[in-house]
């Protein structure tokens, strides 16, 4: 079989398997949502957290108990970074206090952005107690928002929202903990480790020693994926052979991260009543993931006929197609792991990875964020439509007025002005400044690409950057932080106001929103916003690189 | 205000008692269940894919080790030099001069094979511990490494076909030799260091 042949056909069977299970995963995750029952585990965990389930929340409350979660995260994982020398287990695993500050806001907000390697940096508890524990919280975090707007959308003048905590405990013991429990054993089969042992150390056949790691691998693995976070337990990721070890192995990862944001526009369908909606989502993200998919294997593609084959940075067993399909994946999602290094790749090839993010992460997104992007930016299809036929602009009977544009304009210029604003100072701060491996175009590339990794909570990197020190951590920091929380305040805001609504009944004069031209129309509006916003920048880095 | 900032506390309260809850669940009961699975179903796979040789672990099979001398088949070039307690990459472009001249090295270096050098020979890997070439550059290393073992030709390609695994499924990934179960092989056949 050829390399192509072998490499669609993976595309293939990906697109075939999301497809499979997006309906029936999409459907369940509506009723995990919409269910006035809890289980049984969920009063026991309610009792012990002194949470009253009954209570609804409204924008404000719920964004406060959001914020406060986070909080807590955040200080608690600082906490463990900073003091893990002094933990059990630490086996002199060390972090710096800034690198502790970046570590703990990195993966509270969903970014795993990691500025230290997994093997020296992060005792055994740390990743297992500390990440781990965020990767599941902070990807039930954004699906909690998604479920939020759009209990937004459906509620007539409550302007209730539901309740963070259901929500929170929902997302996570009904969702994603069974899908990551299936993917960890998957993993494990596939040859993924899960030990408690310390890492040994061996004599080779020709009298060498090496040292052969352990951990808690597979059930970190599992929901590094699921949850669109993307923290390596090792430096290397999902490049390294104890994270995945082959072509099933790697397919399985891809899978792990699409299922669920791909499965959310179904979700929305169902829970607004109307699946044609989810639909229309559910085709610009899939428009997004495959074009996005088509250029970068192009480039990577073409890199392959010189000498080096495009092989710098990647891996024998996974080869050009399956790194180009896992960089597609991981950068139109908030995810950023990586089984490849994204600034090896050709010009195009990386420039793709780092215009996935500045898209917005919507093709298909982050878990819950993902989705929320998606409907911010049909919000702003439904406005920009509205002003050109002069029609209200509407979404599902919502009225889309002065206070929500501008909640929804408000979420789509911060992580622009993040990105922006930080290469933009960072260019001027030598320490950072010299920081970059690159020269030249690419140099430039290398810095915006960790500003828009940051700012949109990816966490993938052009991993030349020595990114370990104060200046680029705390700044990064600070752009992980805004990038998150910033647009969640403005897409509950925009929820709270949506909820304070009548739901107005359509008519012929409604513009409708889930045809294959509205569709088309969110399309457009994502590429004009990130056109108009980067094309400059891009011209400097990838695109002139390419040229030259 | 004095009800906001009621407000905030009691949240804070809850969310601290929410978050200890969850890190049990999610950071002691799952991970020991997981590793639960992995001891009774999986333990050679959770272990690390062991390699054992005269009764001692000499490594694992998903994991490179350095390989010098012509009496050897050599890994991939290895920004970690296949050191276990580190991984990575190079990060460098391909328009980089120092990835130009990185590759014009390897090139020199592998010319005393004869014959065109294949892309893994040329390049460093993602992880710095790539355990596998490519079946090309293990037929390029073939004759030398015979020559140096006195072995006929036929037989190392033998070898190497045995240590080469297809692609999984028939269509995931790529071809692959695993380089420490070819040169553990090669030991075993010729019986010596």
């Amino acid at each position: 079989m050829s390399e192509q042949a072998s490499g669609l056909l993976t595309v293939a069977v990906l697109v075939a398997a999301l497809a499979a299970v997006h309906v029936p995963l999409g459907d369940y995750i509506a009723r995990v949502f919409s269910s006035d029952k809890d289980l049984a585990v969920e009063r026991a965990f309610y009792r012990l957290s002194g949470v009253n389930p009954q209570s609804q929340q409204r924008w404000s409350r719920y964004a406060v108990s959001v914020l406060a979660f986070s909080g807590v995260s955040v200080v608690a994982l600082w906490a463990l970074c900073t003091w893990q020398g002094r933990l059990p287990l630490d086996r002199g695993a060390t972090m710096d206090w800034h690198t502790a500050i970046n570590t703990a806001i990195s993966f509270v907000t969903n970014t795993n952005w990691q500025s230290y390697a997994g093997e020296s940096g992060a005792s055994a508890l740390v990743q297992t107690l500390g990440l781990a524990v965020q990767n599941f919280v902070s990807a039930a975090v954004g699906i909690a928002v998604a479920v939020a707007l759009i209990r937004g959308l459906v509620a007539r003048r409550t302007g209730l929202l539901g309740n963070f905590w259901v929500d929170l405990t929902r997302a996570t013991v009904r969702l994603l903990l069974p899908i990551a429990f299936l993917g960890a054993v998957l993993l494990l089969a596939g040859g993924v480790i899960q030990d408690l042992a310390a890492p040994q150390v061996v004599e080779t056949i020709t009298g060498g020693h090496q040292t052969i790691e352990s951990g808690l691998v597979s059930s970190q693995e599992a929901i590094k994926l699921l949850g669109t976070n993307g923290g390596g337990f090792f430096n290397a990721n999902s490049a390294h052979p104890f994270e995945n070890p082959n072509g099933f192995t790697n397919l399985v990862e891809i899978f792990l991260i699409l299922m669920i944001p791909f499965s959310l526009p179904r979700a929305y369908g169902r829970l607004v009543g109307d699946k044609r909606q989810g639909y229309a989502v559910l085709g610009f993200m899939a428009f997004l993931w495959t074009s996005m998919l088509v250029v970068i294997t192009w480039a990577e593609q073409a890199a392959a006929g010189s000498p080096t084959g495009a092989m710098e940075g990647k891996e024998v067993r996974f080869g050009v197609w399956s790194s180009a399909l896992f960089a597609t994946s991981t950068t139109a999602t908030s995810t950023g792991a990586v089984d490849s290094w994204h600034e090896s790749f050709s010009p195009i090839g990386g420039g793709g990875a780092l215009t996935n993010m500045l898209l917005g992460e919507v093709g298909p997104g982050g878990v819950g964020s993902g989705l929320y992007g998606a409907l911010v930016v049909a919000i702003l299809a439904v406005f920009i439509a509205g002003l050109m036929v002069g029609r209200t602009p509407e979404i599902l009977g919502k009225q889309v007025g002065r206070k929500e544009i501008t909640y929804a304009a408000l979420y789509s210029i911060t992580t622009p002005a993040l990105v922006l604003l930080g290469t933009g100072a960072a260019l001027l701060v030598s320490g950072a400044k010299g920081a970059i491996l690159a020269t030249g175009p690419h140099g430039l590339t290398e810095i915006l690409y960790a500003y828009a990794s940051a700012s949109n909570n990816n966490g993938s990197a052009f991993g030349g950057l020595s990114a370990d020190q104060p200046y680029l951590n705390l700044t990064l920091g600070a752009c992980m932080l805004l990038g998150r929380f910033l647009p969640i305040i403005a897409v509950l805001a925009l929820a709270g106001s949506f909820a304070a609504q009548h739901r107005r009944p359509t008519t012929d004069g409604t513009m409708p929103t889930h045809t294959p031209l509205f569709a088309g129309l969110m399309v457009g509006v994502a590429l004009l916003v990130t056109g108009l916003t980067f094309l400059p920048v891009l011209a400097l880095g990838p695109l002139a690189e390419a040229l030259s | 205000m004095a009800t906001s900032s009621l407000t905030v506390g009691r949240q804070t309260l809850a969310a601290l008692r929410v978050f200890l809850v969850l890190t049990v669940l999610l950071g002691v009961l799952y991970p020991a269940a997981v590793w639960g699975v992995g001891r009774v179903a999986f333990h050679d796979q959770a272990t690390g894919s062991l390699i054992r040789h005269d009764g001692r672990v000499i490594g694992s099979s998903l994991i490179g080790q350095r390989f010098t001398g012509p009496q050897w088949f050599h890994g991939r070039p290895s920004a970690t030099d296949y050191s276990g307690d580190a991984s990575g990459g190079s990060n460098l472009a391909a328009s980089d001069e120092r990835q130009r001249a990185a590759v014009s090295a390897r090139r020199n270096a592998l010319s005393r094979f004869g014959g065109t050098p294949p892309p893994d020979a040329l390049t460093m890997s993602a992880s710095g511990l790539d355990p596998d070439i490519s079946p090309a550059y293990a037929r390029l290393q073939a004759r030398t490494v015979a020559a140096t073992r006195g072995l006929p030709v036929g037989t190392v390609q033998r070898l190497i076909d045995a240590a080469t695994t297809g692609r999984a499924a028939g269509f995931l990934g790529e071809p692959r030799v695993d380089v420490l179960r070819l040169n553990l092989s090669l030991l075993r056949h010729t019986g010596e260091k």
